[in-house]
């Protein structure tokens, strides 16, 4: 079948999305290194969100708690969101130009950091630092990259 | 939006549940692991059940670095081979030295507190373990170890490297653990100036170099190049070890604390490999575990363990093994280093 194909090259590249999230980096690449698994999930979500949807959110974002240590479910919950969002808004997104998609891309990845922020200030988790929202404008200048690698996957099945 | 794509994605998502009653379903499950890391300490059972799962993607993660470390390793020449072990030769050299020397410290330390025999030595139990994973960015500072439960790590366990404290574990998974490193900030530590035993917190600053201590007042007496060490509260490190070194005090006359800097003695960014202790609990200098301190706190009850032991490293450790004649010094609760 060609979803179970599907299924298998989005998993693929959830995990390198993964990977590329928790690598160790020196601290300065840190802070600009993209959320590599919120675009992910974000592009799987948007162009085949009959595949890949809320589930495959659910369950990156828990594994980004359990690799960052962060409160449990707190990636999780934010990662749903996001993904809630583009299933809902694919038909849109999917029409635009690329650049407009970096335009959604950076909202989306605004909102993940909005309520990531939000958890963490209410439990108490950690001070904050402005430098967390860097990433979510290197994600979306980032956009176009990923979509293009992605889609290369994408149209080769 | 709904009205416009519920005709025209129906047969593209149509199977399952819609997207807004499985996003209730993530949000819902979400939410209640969160309130159940937060407020209940049995969601560690299904964290150590994740970590596992985790652990194989961490070494591959670390793998390329493990790689070069490895290949750098077996092409080190001959001559650099040698050098090295000579340097290390002569390092050898100068710690037996050392260790004679502190040999005659110890005996005559015992006899002048009136013992028959030195102490055991402080540390029960080493484990050396290697960082598969470092999280360095600025507001956290933890490494992932590759020694967990299976080995007999415990939360809370003391992390040191050969030169200072590095930190303590969160949380331990099956074969690897968290550690919390001192220089972040959630982490505190209580310590004190080992020239005029002055006690104090370390909070960490979340950069790897640099510790604060923000609870001195203006006119206390701390200045540059002072030596901390831990104090022995706060019951996870024991007392006299070291932790950093005062870089920077800034005092301004408008305000109550000064704001003092430090930095590390551990190598909380470079090291490699990193040890876990064991503390012997019946040593003086050991952190007080709740028996002895419920005993140091109440006069009447029977004193701690080596009774005729009052203290080892100088007066650092009298809160937690005063004897009980002397409650006055007991009165300084154990302040937390609870990450």
């Amino acid at each position: 079948m060609a979803d179970r194909e599907n299924l298998l090259i989005v998993l693929l590249t959830a995990i390198v999305g993964l990977v590329l999230s928790i690598l160790p980096l020196p601290s300065w690449l840190t802070v600009v290194r993209p959320a590599f698994l919120v675009l992910v999930v974000l592009y799987w979500s948007t162009m085949t969100p009959y595949v890949a949807g809320l589930t495959l959110g659910f369950l990156c974002g828990l594994a980004l708690d359990v690799f960052q240590g962060s409160l449990l479910g707190e990636h999780a919950l934010a990662l749903s969101l996001v993904t809630y969002l583009a299933v809902r808004l694919n038909l849109i997104m999917r029409a635009k130009p690329l650049f407009e998609q970096s335009l959604y891309v950076f909202a989306a990845l605004l909102i993940y950091e909005l309520l990531l922020w939000v958890i963490d200030g209410w439990t108490g988790r950690s001070l904050s630092s402005p430098l967390r929202w860097v990433h979510t404008a290197v994600g979306a200048l980032l956009w176009p990259i990923v979509a293009g690698v992605l889609g290369r996957f994408h149209a080769a099945r | 939006m709904a009205g416009f794509g519920t005709t025209v994605s129906r047969p593209i998502y149509g199977r399952g549940p819609s997207p807004g009653l499985r996003f209730t379903v993530c949000a819902l499950l979400s939410l209640t692991l969160m309130y159940m890391d937060q407020r209940q300490r049995w969601s560690e059972r299904i964290r150590f059940g994740l970590e596992a799962a985790a652990y194989p993607v961490q070494v591959a993660v670390n793998s390329p670095q493990a790689a070069w470390h490895w290949l750098t390793d077996s092409f080190a020449t001959r001559t650099n081979l040698r050098l090295s072990n000579l340097q290390l030769q002569h390092k050898v050299n100068d710690l037996e030295i050392a260790q004679l020397r502190l040999q005659s410290l110890e005996q005559e330390n015992a006899q002048l507190r009136e013992l028959h025999a030195a102490l055991p030595p402080l540390a029960k139990h080493w484990l050396i373990a290697e960082i598969i994973g470092v999280e360095a960015v600025p507001l956290r500072q933890r490494l992932i170890i590759n020694k967990g439960a299976h080995d007999g790590v415990h939360v809370n366990q003391p992390v040191v490297d050969g030169r200072g404290v590095l930190g303590q574990v969160v949380h331990v998974g099956p074969w690897s653990a968290e550690v919390i490193l001192i220089t972040d900030p959630e982490h505190a530590l209580p310590v004190q100036i080992s020239r005029n035993e002055l006690r104090t917190i370390a909070v960490g600053s979340g950069s790897a170099d640099e510790l604060l201590l923000p609870y001195l007042a203006v006119n206390s007496d701390v200045k540059s190049g002072d030596l901390l060490v831990s104090s022995g509260l706060g019951g996870v490190f024991p007392a006299g070890y070291p932790v950093g070194r005062v870089i920077g005090v800034r005092r301004e006359t408008n305000q109550l604390l000064a704001q003092v800097r430090a930095e590390p003695l551990g190598r909380v960014a470079s090291s490699r490999e990193v040890m876990l202790i064991d503390f012997d609990p019946k040593h003086p200098a050991a952190p007080p575990t709740a028996s002895t301190l419920a005993a140091a706190l109440n006069p009447e009850a029977p004193p701690p363990p080596p009774p005729k032991t009052k203290s080892v490293r100088g007066k650092g450790a009298h809160a937690e093994t005063a004897p009980a004649e002397t409650p006055a010094v007991t009165t300084t609760v154990p302040t937390e280093v609870d990450p």
